[in-house]
Protein backbone atom coordinates (compact mmCIF):
# COMPACT_ATOMS: atom_id res chain seq x y z
CA UNK A 1 0.00 0.00 0.00
CA UNK A 2 1.27 3.48 -0.86
CA UNK A 3 1.77 6.01 1.92
CA UNK A 4 -0.95 8.66 2.11
CA UNK A 5 -2.16 11.58 4.18
CA UNK A 6 -5.31 11.31 6.27
CA UNK A 7 -7.93 13.90 7.12
CA UNK A 8 -11.10 13.54 9.15
CA UNK A 9 -14.13 15.49 7.97
CA UNK A 10 -16.76 16.94 10.31
CA UNK A 11 -18.87 18.74 7.74
CA UNK A 12 -19.60 18.11 4.09
CA UNK A 13 -18.34 21.49 2.87
CA UNK A 14 -14.82 20.99 4.13
CA UNK A 15 -14.82 17.40 2.88
CA UNK A 16 -15.61 18.74 -0.61
CA UNK A 17 -13.00 21.49 -0.34
CA UNK A 18 -10.39 18.99 0.78
CA UNK A 19 -11.16 16.67 -2.13
CA UNK A 20 -10.75 19.63 -4.46
CA UNK A 21 -7.42 20.57 -2.87
CA UNK A 22 -5.67 17.35 -3.93
CA UNK A 23 -6.31 15.55 -7.25
CA UNK A 24 -5.19 12.29 -5.64
CA UNK A 25 -7.64 12.49 -2.73
CA UNK A 26 -10.38 9.88 -2.16
CA UNK A 27 -13.16 9.45 0.35
CA UNK A 28 -13.12 6.57 2.78
CA UNK A 29 -16.27 5.35 4.53
CA UNK A 30 -16.38 1.70 5.70
CA UNK A 31 -13.08 1.12 3.92
CA UNK A 32 -14.01 -2.44 2.91
CA UNK A 33 -13.45 -1.73 -0.77
CA UNK A 34 -10.96 1.10 -0.86
CA UNK A 35 -8.54 -0.37 1.72
CA UNK A 36 -8.69 -3.74 -0.02
CA UNK A 37 -7.85 -2.17 -3.40
CA UNK A 38 -5.10 -0.03 -1.86
CA UNK A 39 -3.38 -3.11 -0.48
CA UNK A 40 -3.05 -4.43 -4.02
CA UNK A 41 -1.98 -1.04 -5.44
CA UNK A 42 -5.08 -1.00 -7.66
CA UNK A 43 -5.86 2.45 -6.29
CA UNK A 44 -3.22 4.72 -4.75
CA UNK A 45 -4.84 7.77 -3.16
CA UNK A 46 -2.46 10.42 -1.87
CA UNK A 47 -4.98 11.64 0.70
CA UNK A 48 -7.86 9.80 2.36
CA UNK A 49 -10.75 11.96 3.50
CA UNK A 50 -12.52 10.08 6.30
CA UNK A 51 -16.23 10.88 6.03
CA UNK A 52 -17.43 8.54 8.77
CA UNK A 53 -18.04 11.35 11.28
CA UNK A 54 -20.33 13.30 8.96
CA UNK A 55 -23.93 13.46 10.19
CA UNK A 56 -25.46 11.31 7.47
CA UNK A 57 -25.97 7.94 9.09
CA UNK A 58 -29.68 8.15 9.92
CA UNK A 59 -32.44 6.00 8.45
CA UNK A 60 -35.61 8.08 8.27
CA UNK A 61 -39.08 6.88 7.42
CA UNK A 62 -40.91 9.36 5.22
CA UNK A 63 -44.58 10.22 5.77
CA UNK A 64 -45.61 9.05 2.29
CA UNK A 65 -44.28 5.53 2.90
CA UNK A 66 -40.76 6.00 1.62
CA UNK A 67 -37.50 5.64 3.53
CA UNK A 68 -34.37 7.78 3.34
CA UNK A 69 -31.08 5.97 3.97
CA UNK A 70 -28.19 8.16 5.07
CA UNK A 71 -25.12 7.44 2.94
CA UNK A 72 -23.21 6.34 6.06
CA UNK A 73 -25.88 3.95 7.31
CA UNK A 74 -24.24 0.53 7.36
CA UNK A 75 -25.52 -2.42 5.37
CA UNK A 76 -26.37 -4.10 8.72
CA UNK A 77 -28.34 -1.14 10.00
CA UNK A 78 -30.41 -0.90 6.83
CA UNK A 79 -31.00 -4.68 6.63
CA UNK A 80 -32.15 -4.71 10.28
CA UNK A 81 -34.48 -1.72 9.89
CA UNK A 82 -38.11 -2.81 10.25
CA UNK A 83 -39.53 -0.24 7.82
CA UNK A 84 -37.03 -1.18 5.11
CA UNK A 85 -37.85 -4.88 5.47
CA UNK A 86 -41.60 -4.20 5.41
CA UNK A 87 -41.74 -1.62 2.63
CA UNK A 88 -38.77 -2.66 0.47
CA UNK A 89 -38.26 -6.40 0.96
CA UNK A 90 -35.89 -6.77 -2.02
CA UNK A 91 -33.59 -4.10 -0.57
CA UNK A 92 -33.37 -5.80 2.83
CA UNK A 93 -32.94 -9.22 1.23
CA UNK A 94 -30.18 -8.02 -1.10
CA UNK A 95 -28.24 -6.74 1.91
CA UNK A 96 -28.68 -9.90 3.98
CA UNK A 97 -27.39 -11.92 1.03
CA UNK A 98 -24.29 -9.70 0.68
CA UNK A 99 -20.78 -10.16 2.04
CA UNK A 100 -20.65 -11.26 5.72
CA UNK A 101 -22.07 -9.97 9.02
CA UNK A 102 -18.70 -8.38 9.81
CA UNK A 103 -18.39 -6.63 6.45
CA UNK A 104 -22.00 -5.47 6.60
CA UNK A 105 -21.26 -3.84 9.98
CA UNK A 106 -18.49 -1.80 8.34
CA UNK A 107 -19.73 -1.16 4.81
CA UNK A 108 -21.95 1.82 4.07
CA UNK A 109 -24.76 2.41 1.60
CA UNK A 110 -22.82 5.14 -0.23
CA UNK A 111 -19.71 2.97 -0.47
CA UNK A 112 -21.76 0.03 -1.65
CA UNK A 113 -23.10 1.70 -4.77
CA UNK A 114 -19.60 3.08 -5.47
CA UNK A 115 -17.73 -0.23 -5.05
CA UNK A 116 -15.48 -1.32 -7.91
CA UNK A 117 -15.71 -4.49 -9.96
CA UNK A 118 -14.33 -7.77 -8.58
CA UNK A 119 -12.82 -8.64 -12.01
CA UNK A 120 -9.58 -10.50 -11.23
CA UNK A 121 -7.73 -8.62 -13.98
CA UNK A 122 -8.79 -5.26 -12.59
CA UNK A 123 -7.53 -6.35 -9.18
CA UNK A 124 -4.15 -7.59 -10.47
CA UNK A 125 -1.80 -4.76 -11.47
CA UNK A 126 0.32 -7.10 -13.59
CA UNK A 127 -2.61 -7.62 -16.00
CA UNK A 128 -4.05 -5.53 -18.81
CA UNK A 129 -7.16 -3.64 -17.76
CA UNK A 130 -8.63 -0.59 -19.48
CA UNK A 131 -10.53 0.36 -16.36
CA UNK A 132 -7.37 0.54 -14.24
CA UNK A 133 -4.99 1.74 -16.95
CA UNK A 134 -6.92 3.20 -19.90
CA UNK A 135 -5.56 1.89 -23.19
CA UNK A 136 -3.81 -1.15 -21.71
CA UNK A 137 -6.35 -3.65 -23.05
CA UNK A 138 -8.84 -6.08 -21.51
CA UNK A 139 -7.36 -9.39 -20.44
CA UNK A 140 -10.78 -10.81 -19.61
CA UNK A 141 -12.21 -10.86 -23.13
CA UNK A 142 -9.88 -13.70 -24.14
CA UNK A 143 -9.09 -14.80 -20.59
CA UNK A 144 -10.84 -16.42 -17.66
CA UNK A 145 -14.26 -14.83 -18.03
CA UNK A 146 -16.65 -17.08 -16.17
CA UNK A 147 -17.66 -14.17 -13.90
CA UNK A 148 -17.97 -11.63 -16.68
CA UNK A 149 -20.72 -9.73 -18.46
CA UNK A 150 -23.13 -11.13 -21.03
CA UNK A 151 -24.71 -7.75 -21.78
CA UNK A 152 -23.65 -4.11 -21.68
CA UNK A 153 -19.94 -4.76 -22.13
CA UNK A 154 -17.75 -3.23 -24.81
CA UNK A 155 -14.52 -4.07 -26.64
CA UNK A 156 -12.80 -2.23 -23.80
CA UNK A 157 -14.40 -3.89 -20.77
CA UNK A 158 -16.69 -6.83 -19.92
CA UNK A 159 -16.58 -6.64 -16.14
CA UNK A 160 -19.60 -7.12 -13.91
CA UNK A 161 -20.81 -4.76 -11.22
CA UNK A 162 -20.65 -6.52 -7.86
CA UNK A 163 -23.29 -4.69 -5.82
CA UNK A 164 -26.39 -6.64 -4.80
CA UNK A 165 -27.92 -3.58 -3.19
CA UNK A 166 -27.74 -1.51 -6.38
CA UNK A 167 -29.74 -4.16 -8.25
CA UNK A 168 -32.45 -4.08 -5.58
CA UNK A 169 -32.40 -0.27 -5.65
CA UNK A 170 -33.31 -0.44 -9.35
CA UNK A 171 -36.43 -2.39 -8.45
CA UNK A 172 -37.34 0.36 -5.98
CA UNK A 173 -36.79 3.42 -8.22
CA UNK A 174 -34.27 4.69 -5.66
CA UNK A 175 -32.86 8.20 -5.85
CA UNK A 176 -29.23 8.98 -5.02
CA UNK A 177 -28.76 12.34 -3.32
CA UNK A 178 -25.42 13.95 -4.06
CA UNK A 179 -23.66 17.06 -2.86
CA UNK A 180 -21.12 18.59 -5.21
CA UNK A 181 -19.16 21.79 -5.44
CA UNK A 182 -22.02 23.47 -7.28
CA UNK A 183 -24.76 22.28 -4.98
CA UNK A 184 -27.09 19.35 -4.36
CA UNK A 185 -28.68 17.08 -6.95
CA UNK A 186 -30.83 13.97 -7.04
CA UNK A 187 -29.96 11.18 -9.47
CA UNK A 188 -32.33 8.30 -10.22
CA UNK A 189 -30.45 5.05 -9.61
CA UNK A 190 -31.04 3.88 -13.19
CA UNK A 191 -29.06 6.89 -14.41
CA UNK A 192 -26.33 6.66 -11.77
CA UNK A 193 -24.02 3.97 -13.20
CA UNK A 194 -22.73 4.27 -16.77
CA UNK A 195 -21.77 1.62 -19.31
CA UNK A 196 -18.05 1.21 -20.05
CA UNK A 197 -18.14 2.06 -23.79
CA UNK A 198 -14.73 3.47 -24.65
CA UNK A 199 -14.19 4.94 -21.16
CA UNK A 200 -14.42 2.03 -18.71
CA UNK A 201 -12.56 4.06 -16.09
CA UNK A 202 -15.73 6.14 -15.71
CA UNK A 203 -18.32 4.17 -13.74
CA UNK A 204 -20.92 6.64 -12.52
CA UNK A 205 -22.23 10.10 -13.44
CA UNK A 206 -20.55 11.55 -10.34
CA UNK A 207 -17.83 14.15 -10.77
CA UNK A 208 -14.64 13.73 -8.74
CA UNK A 209 -15.29 14.86 -5.20
CA UNK A 210 -19.07 14.52 -5.34
CA UNK A 211 -20.37 13.23 -2.02
CA UNK A 212 -23.34 10.88 -1.78
CA UNK A 213 -25.40 12.09 1.18
CA UNK A 214 -28.39 9.72 1.06
CA UNK A 215 -30.25 7.11 -0.96
CA UNK A 216 -33.99 7.62 -0.99
CA UNK A 217 -36.48 4.82 -1.42
CA UNK A 218 -39.72 6.42 -2.61
CA UNK A 219 -43.08 4.80 -1.98
CA UNK A 220 -44.05 3.10 -5.25
CA UNK A 221 -46.92 0.86 -6.25
CA UNK A 222 -44.78 -2.25 -6.54
CA UNK A 223 -41.91 -1.91 -4.05
CA UNK A 224 -43.77 -3.66 -1.20
CA UNK A 225 -44.15 -6.76 -3.32
CA UNK A 226 -40.52 -7.24 -4.28
CA UNK A 227 -38.06 -10.08 -4.05
CA UNK A 228 -34.31 -10.52 -4.45
CA UNK A 229 -32.90 -13.81 -5.69
CA UNK A 230 -29.15 -14.42 -5.69
CA UNK A 231 -27.48 -17.40 -7.37
CA UNK A 232 -23.84 -18.03 -6.46
CA UNK A 233 -21.12 -20.66 -6.20
CA UNK A 234 -21.59 -21.20 -2.48
CA UNK A 235 -24.45 -20.70 -0.06
CA UNK A 236 -23.16 -17.53 1.60
CA UNK A 237 -20.32 -14.95 1.68
CA UNK A 238 -20.02 -14.91 -2.11
CA UNK A 239 -20.77 -12.54 -4.97
CA UNK A 240 -23.59 -13.29 -7.42
CA UNK A 241 -23.19 -15.25 -10.62
CA UNK A 242 -26.64 -13.98 -11.47
CA UNK A 243 -29.15 -12.13 -9.33
CA UNK A 244 -32.64 -10.80 -9.91
CA UNK A 245 -34.60 -8.05 -8.21
CA UNK A 246 -38.25 -8.10 -9.18
CA UNK A 247 -41.13 -5.98 -8.01
CA UNK A 248 -44.68 -6.33 -9.26
CA UNK A 249 -47.95 -4.52 -8.70
CA UNK A 250 -50.58 -7.11 -9.56
CA UNK A 251 -54.28 -6.20 -9.44
CA UNK A 252 -57.07 -8.62 -10.28
CA UNK A 253 -54.50 -10.97 -11.76
CA UNK A 254 -53.02 -8.37 -14.10
CA UNK A 255 -49.57 -6.83 -13.81
CA UNK A 256 -50.05 -3.06 -13.47
CA UNK A 257 -46.44 -2.09 -12.81
CA UNK A 258 -43.16 -4.01 -12.86
CA UNK A 259 -39.49 -3.52 -12.20
CA UNK A 260 -37.01 -6.14 -13.29
CA UNK A 261 -33.28 -5.79 -12.62
CA UNK A 262 -30.36 -8.18 -12.93
CA UNK A 263 -27.00 -8.46 -11.20
CA UNK A 264 -23.88 -10.36 -12.24
CA UNK A 265 -24.63 -9.99 -15.95
CA UNK A 266 -23.44 -6.49 -16.88
CA UNK A 267 -20.83 -3.82 -16.02
CA UNK A 268 -23.63 -1.91 -14.29
CA UNK A 269 -26.61 -3.01 -12.23
CA UNK A 270 -28.85 -3.94 -15.16
CA UNK A 271 -32.43 -2.77 -15.46
CA UNK A 272 -34.36 -4.68 -18.10
CA UNK A 273 -36.91 -2.36 -19.69
CA UNK A 274 -37.65 -5.10 -22.25
CA UNK A 275 -38.48 -7.54 -19.47
CA UNK A 276 -40.69 -4.97 -17.76
CA UNK A 277 -42.59 -4.26 -20.99
CA UNK A 278 -43.25 -7.97 -21.40
CA UNK A 279 -44.93 -7.97 -17.97
CA UNK A 280 -47.08 -4.84 -17.83
CA UNK A 281 -50.69 -5.37 -18.84
CA UNK A 282 -50.29 -9.15 -18.93
CA UNK A 283 -51.79 -11.79 -16.63
CA UNK A 284 -49.47 -12.64 -13.74
CA UNK A 285 -48.84 -16.25 -14.71
CA UNK A 286 -46.08 -18.64 -15.70
CA UNK A 287 -46.43 -17.92 -19.41
CA UNK A 288 -45.96 -14.20 -18.89
CA UNK A 289 -42.98 -14.76 -16.62
CA UNK A 290 -41.31 -17.04 -19.18
CA UNK A 291 -41.90 -14.45 -21.90
CA UNK A 292 -40.39 -11.75 -19.68
CA UNK A 293 -37.33 -13.95 -19.11
CA UNK A 294 -36.92 -14.34 -22.86
CA UNK A 295 -37.34 -10.63 -23.47
CA UNK A 296 -34.91 -9.71 -20.71
CA UNK A 297 -32.14 -11.94 -22.05
CA UNK A 298 -32.60 -11.33 -25.79
CA UNK A 299 -29.34 -10.08 -27.26
CA UNK A 300 -27.18 -11.36 -24.41
CA UNK A 301 -23.99 -13.10 -25.49
CA UNK A 302 -21.26 -14.88 -23.62
CA UNK A 303 -17.50 -15.05 -24.06
CA UNK A 304 -17.15 -18.80 -23.67
CA UNK A 305 -16.87 -19.56 -19.99
CA UNK A 306 -19.81 -17.36 -19.03
CA UNK A 307 -22.32 -18.57 -21.65
CA UNK A 308 -24.19 -20.41 -18.89
CA UNK A 309 -25.25 -17.11 -17.36
CA UNK A 310 -27.90 -16.54 -20.02
CA UNK A 311 -29.91 -19.67 -19.27
CA UNK A 312 -29.25 -19.14 -15.57
CA UNK A 313 -30.62 -15.60 -15.79
CA UNK A 314 -33.76 -16.82 -17.57
CA UNK A 315 -34.49 -19.39 -14.88
CA UNK A 316 -33.68 -16.97 -12.09
CA UNK A 317 -36.05 -14.38 -13.57
CA UNK A 318 -38.90 -16.90 -13.76
CA UNK A 319 -38.27 -18.01 -10.20
CA UNK A 320 -38.10 -14.46 -8.83
CA UNK A 321 -41.25 -13.37 -10.68
CA UNK A 322 -43.13 -16.47 -9.56
CA UNK A 323 -42.12 -15.75 -5.98
CA UNK A 324 -43.32 -12.17 -6.04
CA UNK A 325 -46.25 -12.50 -8.43
CA UNK A 326 -47.78 -15.68 -7.10
CA UNK A 327 -51.55 -15.21 -6.81
CA UNK A 328 -52.31 -14.92 -3.10
CA UNK B 1 2.78 5.82 26.48
CA UNK B 2 6.37 7.03 26.27
CA UNK B 3 5.57 8.94 23.10
CA UNK B 4 5.82 12.75 23.42
CA UNK B 5 2.30 14.10 23.04
CA UNK B 6 1.15 16.99 20.97
CA UNK B 7 -2.16 18.47 22.03
CA UNK B 8 -4.98 18.22 19.53
CA UNK B 9 -5.33 21.99 19.31
CA UNK B 10 -1.64 22.53 18.70
CA UNK B 11 -1.66 19.86 16.05
CA UNK B 12 -4.69 21.29 14.27
CA UNK B 13 -3.17 24.75 14.31
CA UNK B 14 0.11 23.57 12.87
CA UNK B 15 -1.50 21.37 10.24
CA UNK B 16 -4.28 23.71 9.19
CA UNK B 17 -2.57 27.04 8.67
CA UNK B 18 -0.73 26.42 5.41
CA UNK B 19 -3.75 24.75 3.79
CA UNK B 20 -6.15 27.51 4.76
CA UNK B 21 -3.74 30.07 3.41
CA UNK B 22 -3.42 28.08 0.20
CA UNK B 23 -7.15 27.85 -0.27
CA UNK B 24 -7.61 31.56 0.38
CA UNK B 25 -4.91 32.31 -2.15
CA UNK B 26 -7.18 30.72 -4.74
CA UNK B 27 -10.01 33.07 -3.95
CA UNK B 28 -9.10 35.73 -6.49
CA UNK B 29 -11.71 37.76 -8.47
CA UNK B 30 -12.94 35.46 -11.26
CA UNK B 31 -14.36 32.66 -9.06
CA UNK B 32 -18.10 32.05 -9.20
CA UNK B 33 -20.06 32.70 -6.02
CA UNK B 34 -20.40 28.97 -5.32
CA UNK B 35 -16.72 28.33 -5.90
CA UNK B 36 -15.80 31.28 -3.71
CA UNK B 37 -18.04 29.93 -0.98
CA UNK B 38 -16.24 26.59 -1.20
CA UNK B 39 -12.81 28.21 -1.34
CA UNK B 40 -13.52 30.09 1.86
CA UNK B 41 -14.35 26.81 3.61
CA UNK B 42 -11.48 25.26 5.47
CA UNK B 43 -9.51 22.59 3.72
CA UNK B 44 -9.21 19.94 6.41
CA UNK B 45 -5.91 19.54 8.22
CA UNK B 46 -4.26 16.36 7.01
CA UNK B 47 -1.87 14.12 8.91
CA UNK B 48 0.81 11.79 7.62
CA UNK B 49 1.99 10.17 5.46
CA UNK B 50 4.62 9.54 8.17
CA UNK B 51 3.82 8.29 11.65
CA UNK B 52 1.14 10.26 13.49
CA UNK B 53 -0.16 10.05 17.05
CA UNK B 54 -2.97 7.50 17.35
CA UNK B 55 -4.71 6.61 20.62
CA UNK B 56 -6.39 3.22 20.68
CA UNK B 57 -8.59 1.69 23.36
CA UNK B 58 -8.13 -2.06 23.31
CA UNK B 59 -9.64 -4.34 25.93
CA UNK B 60 -10.24 -1.35 28.18
CA UNK B 61 -6.67 -0.08 28.05
CA UNK B 62 -5.59 3.08 26.23
CA UNK B 63 -2.48 2.85 24.06
CA UNK B 64 -0.84 5.98 22.66
CA UNK B 65 1.13 5.10 19.58
CA UNK B 66 2.77 6.68 16.58
CA UNK B 67 1.79 4.88 13.39
CA UNK B 68 1.34 5.74 9.74
CA UNK B 69 -2.24 6.29 8.56
CA UNK B 70 -1.94 3.26 6.27
CA UNK B 71 -1.44 0.75 9.10
CA UNK B 72 -4.42 -1.54 9.67
CA UNK B 73 -5.94 -2.31 13.04
CA UNK B 74 -4.92 -5.94 12.53
CA UNK B 75 -1.23 -5.12 12.05
CA UNK B 76 -1.32 -2.66 14.94
CA UNK B 77 -2.75 -5.25 17.30
CA UNK B 78 -0.30 -7.93 16.28
CA UNK B 79 2.91 -6.01 15.55
CA UNK B 80 2.71 -3.06 17.92
CA UNK B 81 0.59 -4.23 20.84
CA UNK B 82 1.73 -7.87 20.77
CA UNK B 83 -1.90 -8.96 20.87
CA UNK B 84 -1.36 -11.87 18.51
CA UNK B 85 -4.61 -13.65 19.34
CA UNK B 86 -6.21 -11.84 16.41
CA UNK B 87 -5.14 -13.77 13.31
CA UNK B 88 -4.28 -12.78 9.76
CA UNK B 89 -5.70 -15.24 7.26
CA UNK B 90 -6.38 -13.52 3.95
CA UNK B 91 -5.77 -9.84 4.77
CA UNK B 92 -8.59 -8.95 2.35
CA UNK B 93 -11.87 -9.47 4.15
CA UNK B 94 -12.58 -12.96 2.86
CA UNK B 95 -11.94 -15.21 5.87
CA UNK B 96 -12.90 -13.63 9.20
CA UNK B 97 -9.77 -14.74 11.10
CA UNK B 98 -9.15 -11.10 12.05
CA UNK B 99 -12.62 -10.54 13.57
CA UNK B 100 -12.63 -8.20 16.57
CA UNK B 101 -15.40 -6.16 18.21
CA UNK B 102 -15.42 -2.40 17.65
CA UNK B 103 -17.92 -0.74 19.99
CA UNK B 104 -19.40 -4.22 20.34
CA UNK B 105 -19.85 -4.80 16.61
CA UNK B 106 -17.96 -7.55 14.82
CA UNK B 107 -15.48 -6.08 12.40
CA UNK B 108 -12.71 -7.29 10.08
CA UNK B 109 -9.54 -5.74 11.54
CA UNK B 110 -7.64 -6.34 8.28
CA UNK B 111 -9.79 -3.81 6.38
CA UNK B 112 -9.89 -1.29 9.23
CA UNK B 113 -7.35 1.53 9.43
CA UNK B 114 -6.18 1.95 13.02
CA UNK B 115 -6.38 5.73 12.75
CA UNK B 116 -10.13 5.41 12.11
CA UNK B 117 -11.01 3.54 15.33
CA UNK B 118 -9.72 6.21 17.69
CA UNK B 119 -12.32 6.90 20.35
CA UNK B 120 -13.91 3.49 19.87
CA UNK B 121 -13.62 0.45 22.13
CA UNK B 122 -11.84 -2.50 20.52
CA UNK B 123 -12.25 -5.96 22.05
CA UNK B 124 -9.95 -8.80 21.01
CA UNK B 125 -9.88 -12.42 22.10
CA UNK B 126 -7.40 -11.44 24.83
CA UNK B 127 -10.07 -9.20 26.38
CA UNK B 128 -12.89 -11.72 26.54
CA UNK B 129 -12.06 -13.72 29.65
CA UNK B 130 -12.74 -12.31 33.10
CA UNK B 131 -9.36 -12.80 34.70
CA UNK B 132 -8.91 -16.57 34.81
CA UNK B 133 -12.60 -17.20 34.14
CA UNK B 134 -13.18 -17.98 30.48
CA UNK B 135 -16.01 -16.29 28.65
CA UNK B 136 -18.87 -18.82 28.26
CA UNK B 137 -18.24 -18.90 24.50
CA UNK B 138 -14.58 -19.78 25.02
CA UNK B 139 -15.57 -22.53 27.44
CA UNK B 140 -18.16 -23.85 24.98
CA UNK B 141 -15.60 -24.08 22.15
CA UNK B 142 -13.42 -26.21 24.42
CA UNK B 143 -16.35 -28.27 25.64
CA UNK B 144 -17.61 -28.96 22.09
CA UNK B 145 -14.15 -29.28 20.53
CA UNK B 146 -14.97 -26.41 18.18
CA UNK B 147 -11.57 -26.33 16.45
CA UNK B 148 -8.69 -28.37 15.12
CA UNK B 149 -5.65 -26.20 14.33
CA UNK B 150 -7.22 -23.24 16.17
CA UNK B 151 -6.21 -20.58 13.68
CA UNK B 152 -9.74 -19.39 12.92
CA UNK B 153 -10.89 -19.81 16.52
CA UNK B 154 -10.39 -16.32 18.00
CA UNK B 155 -12.35 -14.85 15.09
CA UNK B 156 -15.03 -17.53 15.38
CA UNK B 157 -15.45 -16.88 19.09
CA UNK B 158 -15.75 -13.10 18.75
CA UNK B 159 -18.16 -13.52 15.86
CA UNK B 160 -20.24 -15.95 17.93
CA UNK B 161 -20.32 -13.56 20.89
CA UNK B 162 -21.60 -10.85 18.52
CA UNK B 163 -24.16 -13.20 16.96
CA UNK B 164 -25.75 -13.61 20.39
CA UNK B 165 -25.60 -9.92 21.31
CA UNK B 166 -27.25 -9.15 17.95
CA UNK B 167 -30.03 -11.56 19.01
CA UNK B 168 -29.89 -13.58 15.80
CA UNK B 169 -31.95 -16.76 15.58
CA UNK B 170 -30.03 -19.79 16.82
CA UNK B 171 -31.51 -22.72 14.92
CA UNK B 172 -28.76 -24.64 13.13
CA UNK B 173 -29.28 -23.11 9.67
CA UNK B 174 -29.36 -19.58 11.09
CA UNK B 175 -26.19 -20.09 13.11
CA UNK B 176 -24.44 -21.34 9.97
CA UNK B 177 -25.62 -18.31 7.99
CA UNK B 178 -24.80 -15.78 10.71
CA UNK B 179 -21.37 -17.39 11.24
CA UNK B 180 -20.64 -17.50 7.50
CA UNK B 181 -18.19 -14.62 7.75
CA UNK B 182 -15.76 -16.96 9.50
CA UNK B 183 -14.14 -19.62 7.36
CA UNK B 184 -12.60 -22.71 8.99
CA UNK B 185 -10.08 -24.47 6.80
CA UNK B 186 -10.15 -27.46 9.14
CA UNK B 187 -13.89 -27.79 8.67
CA UNK B 188 -14.76 -27.80 12.35
CA UNK B 189 -18.17 -26.34 11.51
CA UNK B 190 -20.45 -28.97 13.13
CA UNK B 191 -18.71 -28.51 16.47
CA UNK B 192 -18.55 -24.72 16.14
CA UNK B 193 -22.30 -24.63 15.51
CA UNK B 194 -22.86 -26.89 18.52
CA UNK B 195 -20.74 -24.63 20.72
CA UNK B 196 -22.59 -21.49 19.67
CA UNK B 197 -25.99 -23.11 20.13
CA UNK B 198 -25.09 -24.43 23.56
CA UNK B 199 -24.31 -20.92 24.80
CA UNK B 200 -27.51 -19.62 23.22
CA UNK B 201 -29.48 -22.23 25.19
CA UNK B 202 -27.66 -21.29 28.33
CA UNK B 203 -28.62 -17.65 27.88
CA UNK B 204 -32.25 -18.37 26.99
C1 LIG C 1 -14.91 -10.41 0.93
C2 LIG C 1 -15.95 -9.45 0.45
C3 LIG C 1 -17.19 -9.93 0.03
C4 LIG C 1 -18.17 -9.04 -0.41
N1 LIG C 1 -19.36 -9.53 -0.85
C5 LIG C 1 -20.30 -8.66 -1.34
C6 LIG C 1 -21.55 -9.13 -1.82
O1 LIG C 1 -21.83 -10.33 -1.80
N2 LIG C 1 -22.43 -8.22 -2.31
C7 LIG C 1 -22.15 -6.89 -2.34
O2 LIG C 1 -23.01 -6.11 -2.77
N3 LIG C 1 -20.99 -6.42 -1.89
C8 LIG C 1 -20.06 -7.28 -1.39
N4 LIG C 1 -18.86 -6.80 -0.94
C9 LIG C 1 -18.54 -5.40 -1.17
C10 LIG C 1 -18.96 -4.50 -0.05
O3 LIG C 1 -20.37 -4.48 0.04
C11 LIG C 1 -18.40 -3.11 -0.37
O4 LIG C 1 -17.00 -3.19 -0.23
C12 LIG C 1 -18.93 -2.06 0.55
O5 LIG C 1 -20.33 -1.93 0.42
C13 LIG C 1 -18.28 -0.71 0.29
O6 LIG C 1 -18.72 0.21 1.27
P1 LIG C 1 -17.65 0.95 2.21
O7 LIG C 1 -18.41 1.90 3.06
O8 LIG C 1 -16.79 -0.03 2.91
O9 LIG C 1 -16.85 1.73 1.08
P2 LIG C 1 -15.35 2.27 1.03
O10 LIG C 1 -14.42 1.14 0.81
O11 LIG C 1 -15.10 3.18 2.16
O12 LIG C 1 -15.48 3.13 -0.30
C14 LIG C 1 -15.71 2.53 -1.56
C15 LIG C 1 -15.68 3.61 -2.63
O13 LIG C 1 -16.79 4.48 -2.49
C16 LIG C 1 -16.37 5.82 -2.29
N5 LIG C 1 -17.33 6.38 -1.34
C17 LIG C 1 -17.67 5.86 -0.14
N6 LIG C 1 -18.66 6.58 0.42
C18 LIG C 1 -18.95 7.59 -0.44
C19 LIG C 1 -19.89 8.67 -0.43
N7 LIG C 1 -20.74 8.86 0.60
N8 LIG C 1 -19.91 9.52 -1.49
C20 LIG C 1 -19.07 9.34 -2.54
N9 LIG C 1 -18.16 8.33 -2.60
C21 LIG C 1 -18.10 7.46 -1.57
C22 LIG C 1 -14.95 5.73 -1.81
O14 LIG C 1 -14.20 6.85 -2.19
C23 LIG C 1 -14.45 4.49 -2.54
O15 LIG C 1 -14.08 4.83 -3.85
C24 LIG C 1 -17.89 -7.66 -0.44
C25 LIG C 1 -16.66 -7.18 0.00
C26 LIG C 1 -15.69 -8.05 0.45
C27 LIG C 1 -14.38 -7.52 0.91
S1 LIG D 1 -7.62 -11.64 7.64
FE1 LIG D 1 -9.30 -10.27 7.74
S2 LIG D 1 -10.87 -11.38 6.78
FE2 LIG D 1 -9.14 -12.67 6.46
S1 LIG E 1 -9.70 -24.84 13.36
FE1 LIG E 1 -8.24 -24.79 11.75
S2 LIG E 1 -9.03 -23.23 10.50
FE2 LIG E 1 -10.62 -23.53 11.89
Amino acid sequence: MNAFRYAQAHDAASALATMASDPGAAYIAGGTNVVDLMKDDVVRPTLLVDITRLPMRGIDTLPDGGVRLGALATMSEVADHAAVAARFPAVAQSLLLSASPQLRNMATIGGNVMQRTRCAYFRDVSQACNKRVPGSGCAAISGVNRQHAVVGGSKQCICTHPSDLAVALLSADAIVHVRGRSGDRAIPIDRFHVLPGTTPQRETVLERGDLITAVELPATASARTSFYLKVRDRASYEFALVSVAASLDVRAGTVRAARLALGGVAPIPWRSHDGERALVGKPANAGTFAAAAQAATRGMRGYGQNDFKIALAQRAIVRALSQVGAPS
Amino acid sequence: MSVPRMTRRRFLRRAALPTIAASLGLGEPRLSAAAAAVASITVLPAQGPGAIPVALTVNGRVYELRIEPRVTLLDTLRERLALTGTKKGCDQGTCGACTVLVDGRRTNACLTLAVMVQGKAVTTIEGLADGNRLHPMQAAFIEHDGFQCGYCTPGQILSAVALLSEKRPTDEASVREWMSGNICRCGAYPNIVAAVRSVAGQNA
